[in-house]
């Protein structure tokens, strides 16, 4: 298959899978418990855009009904996928709230948040495993 | 009979768990010791809701209710059959039994996290029911997101790595999420639509496109991540290990399984028998994954010196047969799936609290401190002998019945590698049963000055009994539950013949 093909016009969807392999690199390769979290908010935000990106029309307007644009569908955004984003972003805020949360009570508690000196201090607090 | 329409009955789920969560918080803001009877009457208004809901569906058919008069596919729908029905009924039941348990627990385990607990309870039961109820993708994503951030926190109340097991799976479990969040949108891009039943209607279409194995595969590991499948399971056993055992014991035996019935539902009723089987290898990937996770995880159990830890790698084990049945996805092994995820409930249930009512009476976790206890706790290892006799498979317990189902639908693949599997797996899981046992019956107790000697107070044995005492009635009705709930259930193409 030709790439060059695959690719024209689809610019805006190769760049949401670079975003998205970004953050899984974040999140399979940082030791830094800290960056796996912005890892994770990357890899969400490429999620979102793709979303985005599908709904896109070239030379559309915002879904109101005017006097312009009449009931033609091309020349209205597909607002459904904005509305579905909207609530994945809260969902996404929400999750960054408590994976935060969770890096204070684990800092406070042992005093890092780099994870090969945390899985140091877990073993010698358990030599059980 | 009721004062609103039958239809309504799925969404009261939703909102008394809403607004008892809410509640919940409020009234233990004001005194902390107003938080458990809300949470208590909560749960049981909500098992007569889910009852009534069963019996309305065994007389009259699904229940459809529309969110907002907005008719699907436009709007979102709840749709319910008999057996989504009976999974919320179990799980109202297995969380009641918990919720009794939980107040003295909590109170001797993590006393300041007492209201913050059980609101969490509440949200992630909102989240678990949600996702068997609702008959959109979407909405399915934002309740899968629900429980899986309820649990977060739920698994970060207990000892000191709690919180590091909980962030761990945060990670994978959000990453998981953002997979089947990726799959729905695939899934949205080539349909158009977000409703269940329009995307299975428009799906046989599509079955040339080659983004619908990719969306499949997004789908499958995003839920297969939240249900601990194998290789999938890694954030599980220390999840399990360093939270409270009340977390536990509501997390272990209600969202693993309630994820696998999503997959389950999705597999069959979204993407359909056909293209999961014959056009896709989804399902043999599937079962011999699963094959393989059973195999390896038991062996894991067995090495395990910590209780909760065996228990925690028998759980993905005990998936592993879920996953298996799903994935050949023949009758039998479908029934013996569902029986499964049903049963597993009960017994790990109670076998979770038995660990609890140890750790917390007796202060025992280890394997080799079990010795003894048997004498000591008499009707707390009469009812955990029961759910591990159920769990190695022993007649009359419902565990039996699952895993003859299962193994029939494995000899009827014709498969004999996997029938070798369910076979060994049985042994494997009765090694670390009949070895915990035995210590626990014949071996002398070693004396623990500061744990007192007998069975924990009437509010943690009754659920413990209770959930032992489930286990063998669910044993001795699993026929009517197959014939009258899950065969009429099933797509036409995977019910058992002759019914």
């Amino acid at each position: 298959m030709d790439i060059t093909a695959l690719v024209t016009g689809r610019w805006p969807y190769l760049f949401t899978i670079v975003l998205l392999l970004i953050g899984l690199y974040g999140m399979l390769v940082k030791q830094n418990l800290m960056k796996k979290v912005f890892g994770l908010n990357i890899f969400q935000g490429a999620i979102i855009l793709f979303f985005i990106v599908h709904a896109y029309k070239h030379g559309a307007t915002v879904p109101v009904l005017d006097d312009i644009s009449g009931t033609d569908p091309a020349r209205y955004v597909n607002p459904i996928p904005h509305g579905l984003m909207l609530t994945a972003i809260v969902v996404s805020v929400a999750t960054t709230g408590v994976a935060l949360a969770l890096l204070i009570r684990i800092y406070r508690t042992f005093g890092t948040i780099d994870e090969k000196d945390l899985l140091v201090r877990l073993r010698d607090e358990d030599p059980q495993r | 009979m009721t004062p609103f329409p039958e239809s309504d009955l799925p969404i009261a789920i939703t909102m008394l768990l809403l607004f008892g969560a809410i509640l919940t918080i409020a009234a233990g803001l004001v005194r902390r010791s107003f938080a458990w009877p809300v949470v208590l009457l909560t749960l049981l208004v909500v098992l007569g809701d889910a009852i009534a809901m069963l019996l309305a569906i065994v007389r009259g058919g699904p229940l459809r209710h529309t969110l907002g008069g907005w008719a699907a596919p436009i709007g979102i729908e709840y749709v319910v059959d008999a057996l989504g029905a009976f999974v919320v009924v179990v799980i109202a039941a297995v969380s009641v039994a918990v919720t009794v348990y939980a107040r003295a627990a909590v109170r001797a385990e993590n006393p300041d996290q007492e209201v913050a607990f059980l609101g969490m309870m509440l949200t992630l039961l909102l989240g678990l029911t949600g996702m068997v109820l609702t008959g959109d993708l979407f909405n399915l994503y934002v309740f899968y997101e629900i429980s899986s951030l309820a649990g977060y926190a739920l698994l970060a109340i207990g000892d000191r790595k709690a919180p590091v097991a909980a962030f761990r799976y945060l990670i994978l479990g959000t990453t998981g999420a953002s997979f089947y969040l990726l799959g729905i949108g695939f899934l949205y891009v080539l349909t158009g639509s977000l409703n269940m039943a329009d995307v299975a209607r428009l799906l046989p279409t599509l079955h040339n496109n080659p983004a619908l194995p990719v969306a499949i595969a997004l789908v499958v590991a995003g839920v297969g991540l939240k249900t601990a499948l194998f290789p999938l399971h890694g954030w599980q056993p220390d999840a399990y290990t360093y939270a409270s055992s009340t977390t536990t014991a509501i997390i272990a035996p209600i969202m693993t399984k309630v994820s696998a019935f999503v997959l389950l539902r999705l597999l069959f009723f979204v993407f359909g028998v056909d293209l999961v089987t014959r056009l896709l290898p989804t399902g043999s990937i599937l079962a011999w994954l699963s094959a393989a996770g059973i195999v390896v995880t038991s062996g894991m159990a067995i090495a395990q010196r910590d209780v909760k830890r065996m228990l925690a790698y028998s759980s993905v084990a005990q998936v592993g047969y879920v996953g298996l049945g799903i994935g050949l996805a023949n009758p039998w092994a479908l029934t013996g799936a569902v029986l499964h995820i049903l049963n597993h409930a009960t017994m790990k249930c109670c076998l979770f609290l038995v660990a609890g009512s140890v750790a917390l009476h007796a202060r025992r976790r280890t394997v080799a401190e079990y010795a003894g206890l048997g004498r000591m706790m008499p009707w707390t290892f009469a009812s955990f002998t029961l759910a591990a006799v159920a769990m190695v498979g022993l007649p009359p317990t419902n565990g039996f019945f699952s895993k003859w189902y299962l193994l029939l639908g494995t000899i009827r693949s014709g498969s004999w590698p996997l029938v070798a599997v369910v076979g060994a797996s049985s042994l494997l899981t009765a090694v670390y049963f009949f070895r915990l046992l035995e210590s626990i019956y014949t071996a002398p107790a070693t004396a623990k000055p500061e744990a007192p000697a007998g069975d924990p107070e009437a509010a943690m044995l009754v659920p413990t009994i209770a959930l032992g005492v489930a286990v063998l009635v669910l044993g001795l009705c699993n026929s009517w539950f197959v014939t009258q709930v899950l065969q009429p259930a099933l797509p036409a193409a995977v019910r058992l013949p002759g019914s």
